[in-house]
């Protein structure tokens, strides 16, 4: 079996954002970007299946759709243990754009299990993975929280509101996944920081898709009013301001 | 052409979240001067249904299957992809929840519709038309514009609240065609949070950090939040660490909640938890660091001991519901 692991290159998690250009785009000075958690956390879970060979699994390959900056996001993929990566060669337009580019690579180049994650920290869409599997026409289990090959299938279990299911669908199909499908993220080793550097990335110029959204403009959100602190020893004062004050009780 | 809104139920009934994008629907429906229709997909009684006649809905379509009894996105894609199509939907609206992130992208593809996905608005303009939506995790928001005749959008829950709007609605009985041969999800087993609020839509969530330092320290925690009428939840380190189910984990990684309000004791504010908490209407924090970055989240803070803090709280709510 393939695995395929898609990737956004998201700025770092602790980024206070700040817009440029009439508020129209992110300011990019002084931005760290790294692979978005889910995926990283996809990539891990991939790995995690390949390293036993009793899965079968052969290759774990990741594809990521942007330009030529975001090639130091996608060594580290490569750092951590991918075979291989696609970038296809554009700017990330929205998210119906992204999906139909990574379409077209698994179209030419087929995988069994495609792992998206359920939001990318920037746009937090949830949308990528759905609409990938659209496009391929094949089945999407999301909000996947666990994934096992169990006498070479896969099952899955996945978050339902006020609950959990374990479920199984046949290859090929998209995995969109959330939290608990691998605890920690796996870092690059010294030799796969090494290898890196010789792991093919195959970039691969975009099809024409005119995207289907676009962002007008972005906004911070209000500054929160100041805190009003209440004594520790008189906790009944604060109960008496979500009353009275805040009306939220 | 009309504005169509699908609301999943849960055994037969529906939930907070269900009222919520009605509500949602009919004001979106007026904005638009257009007809608001409102699909419920599986076996829900009458009476059920028309609930769903309070806040706005005047038209339901009820469609049971045998295709659709287990969730697959594929089929219902399909299914609502079919309805939209006769019903000339211009706008499709879902829950930003599990079904509705699973469903909703494949619908903007099948339908080539733009997808504004987690609003907490109705639209800042219709035509060109532009939805209000969190990006960044919670430190921006983006004005989308949605360019094709036909849209998408997933509602945030607890974002636009319910709107009354009594009225009777007429419930028509549908079908769509499916092949089943297009399900291919199978579900071996189930596991149901039975009975509980859901914690995306609770309106009171009291939430416990690292600072809780164990376990067994709960207890006050749970009480304040029953008396209060609340669920609970808990930063990630905390059910990374099996102190608490990872259902109640919030932030970045976690659950995304909106409640009216949040308690956070013994939990620092770390960007990446404020990312799932920061659209809280109001949020109080409890810790003993008086430099915090939760305190600049917070609207009300208390600088002490949670262990000292919480059993006086519980105490006061004792007191005050007395009354
Ligand atoms: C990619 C990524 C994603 C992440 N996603 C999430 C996420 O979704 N959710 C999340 O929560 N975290 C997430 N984190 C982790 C986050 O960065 C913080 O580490 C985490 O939120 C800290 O949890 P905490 O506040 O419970 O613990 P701590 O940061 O350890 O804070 C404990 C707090 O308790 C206070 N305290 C100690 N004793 C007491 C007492 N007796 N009474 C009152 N207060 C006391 C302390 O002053 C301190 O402020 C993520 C991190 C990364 C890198």
């Amino acid at each position: 079996m393939k695995i395929l692991v898609c990737i956004s290159n998201v700025p770092d998690t602790t980024t206070r954002v700040r817009f440029v250009d009439n508020n129209k785009k992110l300011d990019t000075n002084g931005i760290q970007w790294v692979i978005n958690p889910w995926d990283e956390l996809s990539l891990t879970r991939a790995l995690e299946l390949k390293d036993d060979p009793a899965n079968g699994i052969q290759t774990v390959a990741v594809a990521h759709v942007g330009l030529v900056s975001a090639e130091p996001t996608i060594r580290k993929a490569l750092a951590i243990g991918a075979d291989e990566a696609f970038r296809v060669n554009a700017e990330p337009g929205d998210a119906y754009f992204v999906a139909a580019q990574l379409a077209e690579v698994v179209k030419a180049n087929p995988f069994d299990i495609i792992f998206c994650g359920i939001e990318s920290s920037d746009y937090n869409n949830s949308a990528v993975g759905g609409m990938l599997a659209e496009f391929l026409g094949i089945p999407s289990v999301s909000s996947v929280s666990s994934i096992n090959i169990m006498e070479g299938k896969p099952v899955l279990t996945r978050e339902v509101d006020g609950g959990r299911e374990t479920v199984a669908v046949p290859v090929p199909f998209v995995a969109i996944v959330q939290k608990g499908i691998a605890k920690e993220p796996r870092i690059a080793s010294m030799r796969g920081i090494m290898t890196a550097r010789t792991k093919p990335i195959k970039v691969l110029e975009p099809v024409s898709i005119e995207p289907l959204t676009s962002v007008q403009e972005f906004e911070l959100p209000p500054a929160r009013k100041k805190c009003t602190f209440v004594d520790p020893e008189n906790p009944k004062q604060l109960i008496e301001l979500l009353q009275n004050e805040a009306k939220v009780l | 052409m009309a504005v169509l809104v699908y609301t999943e139920n849960w055994d037969g009934s529906f939930k907070k979240l269900s009222f919520e994008l009605v509500s949602y629907g009919a004001n979106l429906a007026n904005m638009l001067g257009k007809p608001l229709v409102v699909l419920s997909i599986g076996n829900v009684a009458s009476a059920e249904l028309e609930k769903l006649g309070n806040y706005g809905a005047r038209r339901i379509l009820s469609l049971a299957d045998p295709a659709l009894q287990v969730f697959d996105s594929q089929a219902y894609t399909e299914a609502i992809a079919q309805v939209a199509t006769r019903e000339k939907a211009e706008v499709v609206v879902l829950s930003n929840n599990n079904l509705g992130k699973a469903v909703a992208p494949r619908l903007s593809v099948k339908l080539k519709a733009g997808l504004g996905a987690g609003i907490s608005k109705l639209p800042l303009s219709t035509s060109p038309f532009v939805v209000y939506k969190r990006a960044f995790s919670g430190n921006a928001f983006a004005h989308v514009e949605i360019k094709t005749p036909v849209r998408i959008l997933t509602l945030a829950q607890n974002s636009f609240g319910l709107v009354e709007n009594p009225g009777t609605p007429s419930i028509e009985t549908i079908s769509v065609s499916i092949d089943s041969a297009l399900v291919k999800t199978s579900v071996s087993e189930v596991q149901k949070q039975t009975g509980k609020l859901l914690l995306t839509d609770a309106e009171i969530v009291v939430s416990g950090g690292r600072g809780m330092k164990s376990p067994d320290n709960w207890g006050p925690l749970v009480e304040l939040a029953d008396l209060l009428g609340g669920a609970t939840a808990c930063s990630r380190p905390v059910s990374d660490e099996g102190w608490r189910p990872h259902e109640e984990h919030t932030g970045q990684t976690g659950k995304i909640i909106a409640p009216n309000l949040y308690i956070a004791v013994g939990i620092s504010g770390a960007t990446q938890h404020l990312a799932g908490v920061s659209s809280s209407k109001v949020i109080v924090a409890i810790n003993t660091d008086k430099d915090a970055p939760i305190f600049e989240a917070a609207q009300y803070g208390i600088v002490g001991d949670a262990m000292k803090v919480l059993p006086k709280l519980v105490e006061a709510v004792k007191e005050i519901k007395h009354k």
